[in-house]
């Protein structure tokens, strides 16, 4: 499996790609950071942190406007990190709706300064990722649910049924294929791939130090070409695989 | 510009092959990002709108359950306040009310209309439910309440479950009065119960006269059956048949039964 470096989205040329050169020579100490800086994750940072300004400055005007205007910025990023770490529809949108209501009672509860120094959505994932797993460890007591593939991803109401069957095929996969990665490295890849998150951002999140989340990323994405790359049963073939992975049949 | 090199020669431990095929594994995870259906910021955050009402400026909330707050005379800081306070929920604005509420205020019986009453106890859900039962236009003790809700002894805590009461108006604690016939506290003042009951048709000048001379039931010597004096059986009794009774012993002993509409008390007593 080989890629020109035109197809890379790193490397991509974008109109950023004017952008200071400095963010990229040298090593110096800030290279995780730097790693991050090239143009189109640079571009990416600039809107993040744009958006990140306009929250905080709507949340300090009025606490349930400026709500709607962080449910607005995020909640693709939340529900499709809750999807994707989950693997439910339905079980993403009461872990979306749980983060985010946590998200609006402790908002209620900071003063000025703390929401003026808010990085809503490193914050609002924490927040997220907390709630997945303590639903992950109370889901441990409880009988466990039927398969995955049972529980297919509803169509999206919003999207066209050729665009679903497409998402579907090219998605269904993976996503699976991602609920066999151990929860740390689940958690990372979802954060850095799907919210595309910077790794600094990725490290707060997860409370771990930047070159741990950026390993655990890099593990992940690892595993999940190992997982691919596993012989498929035959279309005769009954017996499965892996015995303790219930669905996990790729 | 390569910055596929750049990145490379910054950070030798994640560049060459493996980031070629993280960039294409990269790009098939991000295809995986979705939006959540429009539903989900309902799950979360309530409504707020200002609807016609019995009384002046009534706001309500309500969520993708049903009706959960509704206040009368606030502006719409003090609203969103004890709304914030009692139910820790977004507060947001909504394009109109939710089907069934503005008939529901105006009939004064609920229809069809969802309530969301999450967050009240079970006692208190209870309490409310009896008090809804209520039919406009007439009127019950809070014993009768406390009755209703299985907690009899319970009549100050019904007062206080009734003056909890997140939807008045819709449940109609306005018709909920004092034993001794007195019409007692609400939620939005005394003088708004008062004047809710008189829409209604309650006679309250007659409630306060029957109160003053100690009656507290009505019964017509021709069916030998005792009522709450605004049952709609009590009213069409004819002066000339009308009998008082200060209690529903004394009416037991004069041969009546309790009405099995407005159940002054139970039927079969043990």
């Amino acid at each position: 499996m080989t890629v020109t470096d035109e197809e890379l989205p790193r490397t991509r040329p974008g109109p950023a790609d004017d952008g200071p050169a400095d963010d990229r020579d040298g090593g110096g100490p800030q290279d995780a950071a730097a790693m991050d800086a090239v143009p189109a994750d640079q571009a990416a940072a600039d809107e993040a942190a744009e958006a990140a300004a306009r929250v905080v400055a709507a949340l300090s005007r009025d606490l349930d406007a400026g709500f709607e205007a962080m449910y607005e910025a995020y909640r693709g990023a939340v529900f499709s990190t809750a999807l994707r770490l989950c693997g439910r529809w339905a079980e993403a949108e009461d872990l979306s709706a749980e983060a985010f209501l946590r998200a609006y009672r402790a908002l209620c509860g900071y003063g000025p300064a703390r929401i003026e120094e808010l990085r809503p959505r490193a914050w609002l994932l924490t927040i997220l990722t907390n709630v997945w797993r303590n639903a992950v460890r109370s889901a441990v007591r409880r009988p466990p649910p039927g398969p995955l593939e049972d529980a297919p991803d509803p169509p999206d109401p919003g999207e066209g049924v050729e665009d679903a069957a497409a998402r579907h095929e090219t998605g269904r996969e993976l996503a699976a294929l991602l609920s066999e990665l151990p929860q740390a490295q689940r958690a990372a890849v979802v954060l850095r791939h799907v919210a595309g998150l910077p790794v600094a951002e990725i490290a707060v999140v997860l409370g771990v130090p930047e070159g741990t989340a950026k390993s655990h990323v890099s593990r992940g994405l690892s595993r999940l070409r190992a997982l691919r790359a596993r012989p498929r049963p035959g279309p005769g073939d009954t017996e499965p695989q892996h015995l303790d992975q219930r669905g996990g049949t790729p | 510009m390569n910055h596929h090199h750049d990145n490379t020669a910054l950070n030798p431990t994640t560049g060459g092959p493996e980031s070629e095929l993280t960039g294409e594994l990269a790009g098939e995870l991000a295809g995986l990002a979705v939006e959540p259906p429009p539903s989900l910021l309902d799950r979360v955050a309530a409504r707020r709108v200002h609807v016609p009402g019995p009384l002046e400026s009534v706001q309500v909330a309500f969520t993708d359950q049903g009706v959960a707050f509704l206040r009368a005379g606030m502006d719409d800081a003090e609203f969103a306040a004890e709304f914030r306070a009692r139910f820790a929920r977004p507060l947001l604005p909504a394009a109109r009310p939710p089907a069934g509420l503005v008939p529901a205020l105006r009939t004064g019986r609920l229809g069809g209309l969802r309530l969301d009453l999450r967050g009240l106890s079970g006692f208190e859900a209870d309490v409310l439910r009896a008090a809804a039962a209520i039919p406009r236009g007439q009127t019950r003790p809070y014993a009768w309440v406390a009755r209703q809700a299985g907690r009899p002894k319970a009549v100050r805590a019904v007062g206080s479950a009734l003056g909890r009461n997140p939807v008045p108006l819709l449940i109609p604690c306005h018709r909920v009065t004092r034993s001794d016939g007195t019409l007692g506290e609400y939620v939005f003042g005394a003088a708004a119960k008062e004047r809710l009951l008189r829409a209604e048709d309650v006679d309250v000048d007659a409630a306060a006269d029957l109160a003053r001379r100690g009656v507290r039931l009505v019964g017509s010597d021709t069916t030998g059956i005792v009522c709450y004096p605004t049952c709609g059986d009590a009213r069409r009794i004819t002066a000339a048949h009308r009998r008082g009774f200060g209690d529903l012993a004394a009416a037991r002993a004069a041969g009546y039964r309790p009405c099995e509409r407005c159940r002054p008390g139970d039927p079969h007593p043990a």
